[in-house]
């Protein structure tokens, strides 16, 4: 997995890798992006603390962290988080299918669903996952009442996904204003992998 | 639904934002500066606040800090941004009288917003027993808040960071690691009680510390923020020419700060401060995540004195009656200065 956290001030990095890390596969390799160096050592800290290997590599104008596994025997006696420091609790995707929240007015519908998201961006713990697809795709992009919510999502560790079918199917491509693209694969394997699952 | 945030709208918080004490120096490098003998403490001297003597019963104490928000509510940024400006005055030894607002706010800023942030500032002016006389505000797309203030203490009473004496204990007031809980608080990893206690500790006023300290032999004092407790112990042992040793098992660590210090959830102030200051610590096999919390930038931290060593333990033992001063606390020791590291750590 590949997190692009260049441009994201710390400790933003370090957040969205401790968020990932709790979706690495056994075996998989997480690599971070970053832009400088003070994201480079904490990283290097939170890999230690987490008992896994960190190595980096330096490109041109920013360096790649890569975080496996391995080094676990000599730090797992370290002490875990047990304050009001909820590290990992976050584990909920919530995939939106559709800009209208419940059925009967579609007006109400949007600003119920408007409402929700501004409601899961207050949460104490936000989702860890949001899928935007069909209808949905319409909240990421340019325009969307949104996109104040969900940037704030994403500032807190929240990964926000747009399938890249849908947004060329509606024409919005080139207008996606937060998180990323994804494809059916990925949202396959988040939906099937999810703890915790929230349909709209 | 409108309740802004202002810290989305802030590159870096608080006393994080502060330029590097080397960068500072080079920037300052070759400017022609008057001389006059009534100036006590000038630019030339690494301290909190400029001293310019009056009379032979009286000096003047100048100071100004502001910064980006450093906490989501207009009211507490206010607070915490007057009690940090304020600190200045207090770390000299002397008292706040005249205050002026230095403010930045964005043009589309709601009106409550912003009378909230300066009602957070007049009723700590006020705590303080200061006047807020004035300001200057200006449209910037980052708010930014604080005060230019002005106190007075008594030329013989004035305290520098240059002043400590071989033997002299160490005294601290405020628990340490404020800048990493606020990164973490930042990056949505606390609880709002976490975050409630980090606030009131960078709203708590250093007055009631240093009405206390002027009663007892304190040699040298300063108030601990943007260059962390080692960058500013480092200016006071070069300053006092001396070295410094630290006992960390007397310094009181916030235990959320230091669970996050060892997932490094830092703020890029505790890496330019490491930068800065590394060179003269002695670090030995002190962990990681505790060193990077003696380099963390505290907001409105608190004070550190330099005590007569027959004195301390009454002084120590004052602050502790008194629960406005949140955590009295030895933390070391002076030494002469032996030409190696200035700061050691046990």
């Amino acid at each position: 997995m590949t997190i692009d956290a260049r441009g994201k001030a710390c400790p933003q990095p370090v957040v969205l890798s401790l968020h990932a890390l709790a979706d690495l596969k056994e075996g998989e390799v997480l690599e971070v992006w970053v832009d400088n160096e003070a994201a480079v050592e904490n990283l290097k800290r939170m890999a230690a603390q987490k008992g896994r290997s960190a190595s980096v590599q330096q490109e041109s104008d920013f360096w790649r962290v890569f975080i496996g596994e391995g080094a676990q025997d000599t730090v797992q006696s370290a002490p875990q988080p047990s304050c009001g420091c909820t590290v990992m609790g976050a584990d909920a995707v919530v995939a939106v299918g559709t800009d209208v929240m419940g059925r009967g007015s579609d007006e109400l519908g949007r600003a119920l669903l408007k409402s929700f998201l501004y409601a899961l961006a207050q949460l104490e713990t936000p989702p860890r996952t949001l899928l935007f697809f069909n209808g949905g795709a319409k909240l990421t992009v340019e325009g969307s009442q949104s996109l104040e919510d969900l940037r704030e999502l994403e500032s807190r560790g929240t990964e926000i996904l747009t399938c890249g079918t849908c947004l060329d199917y509606y024409g919005l491509k080139e207008k996606l204003a937060v998180g990323s693209i994804t494809n059916m694969y990925r949202i396959a394997e988040i939906l099937t992998q999810a703890d915790r699952l929230v349909n709209l | 639904m409108d309740e802004i945030k202002l810290t989305k709208l802030a590159e870096c918080a608080g006393c994080g934002a502060k330029v590097g004490a080397g960068e500072l120096s080079k920037l300052l490098e070759g400017l022609k500066v008057r001389q006059d003998l009534n100036l006590l403490v000038g630019y030339d001297r690494s301290d909190d606040a400029s001293v310019y003597k009056l009379s032979d019963e009286l000096a003047l104490v100048q100071t100004v800090d502001f910064f980006p928000p450093i906490a989501d509510d207009p009211y507490t940024f206010g607070a915490i941004a007057a009690a940090n400006a304020l600190s200045d005055v207090y770390a000299m030894g002397g008292e706040p009288k005249l205050a002026l607002n230095v403010m930045a706010v964005p043009e589309d800023m709601p009106k409550e917003a912003v009378h909230a942030i300066l009602r957070g500032g007049y009723e700590k002016a006020y705590e303080a027993g200061a006047i807020i006389t004035g300001g200057h505000s200006i449209y910037d797309k980052e708010p930014k808040y604080g005060m230019a203030v002005t106190g007075f203490v008594h030329p013989d009473k004035l305290l520098t960071n240059s002043g400590a004496q071989p033997g002299d204990v160490l005294l601290y007031t405020k628990p340490v690691g404020i800048g990493v809980l606020t990164a973490g608080i930042k990056g949505g990893l606390c609880d709002e009680e976490t975050r409630k206690f980090a606030e009131g500790l960078m709203m708590t006023l250093n007055k009631y510390a240093r009405d206390m300290m002027v009663n007892y032999r304190v040699h040298a004092c300063t108030d601990v923020t943007g260059f962390g407790m080692l960058g500013h112990l480092l200016e006071m042992a070069q300053g006092s020419g001396a070295e410094v040793h630290l006992d960390l098992s007397g310094i009181t660590f916030i235990p959320q700060a230091l669970e996050l210090s060892r997932l490094g959830v830092l703020p890029a102030g505790v890496y330019r401060n490491r930068h800065f200051a590394q060179h003269w610590v002695e670090a030995g096999e002190t962990e990681l995540a505790v060193q990077d919390l003696l380099y963390d930038p505290q907001t409105s931290g608190g004070l550190m004195m330099a005590v007569h060593p027959e004195d301390a333990p009454a002084l120590l033992e004052a602050l502790r009656q008194d629960n406005r001063v949140p955590a009295p606390q030895l933390v070391g020791r002076v030494e002469p200065y032996q030409s190696g590291k200035r700061i050691y750590l046990h």
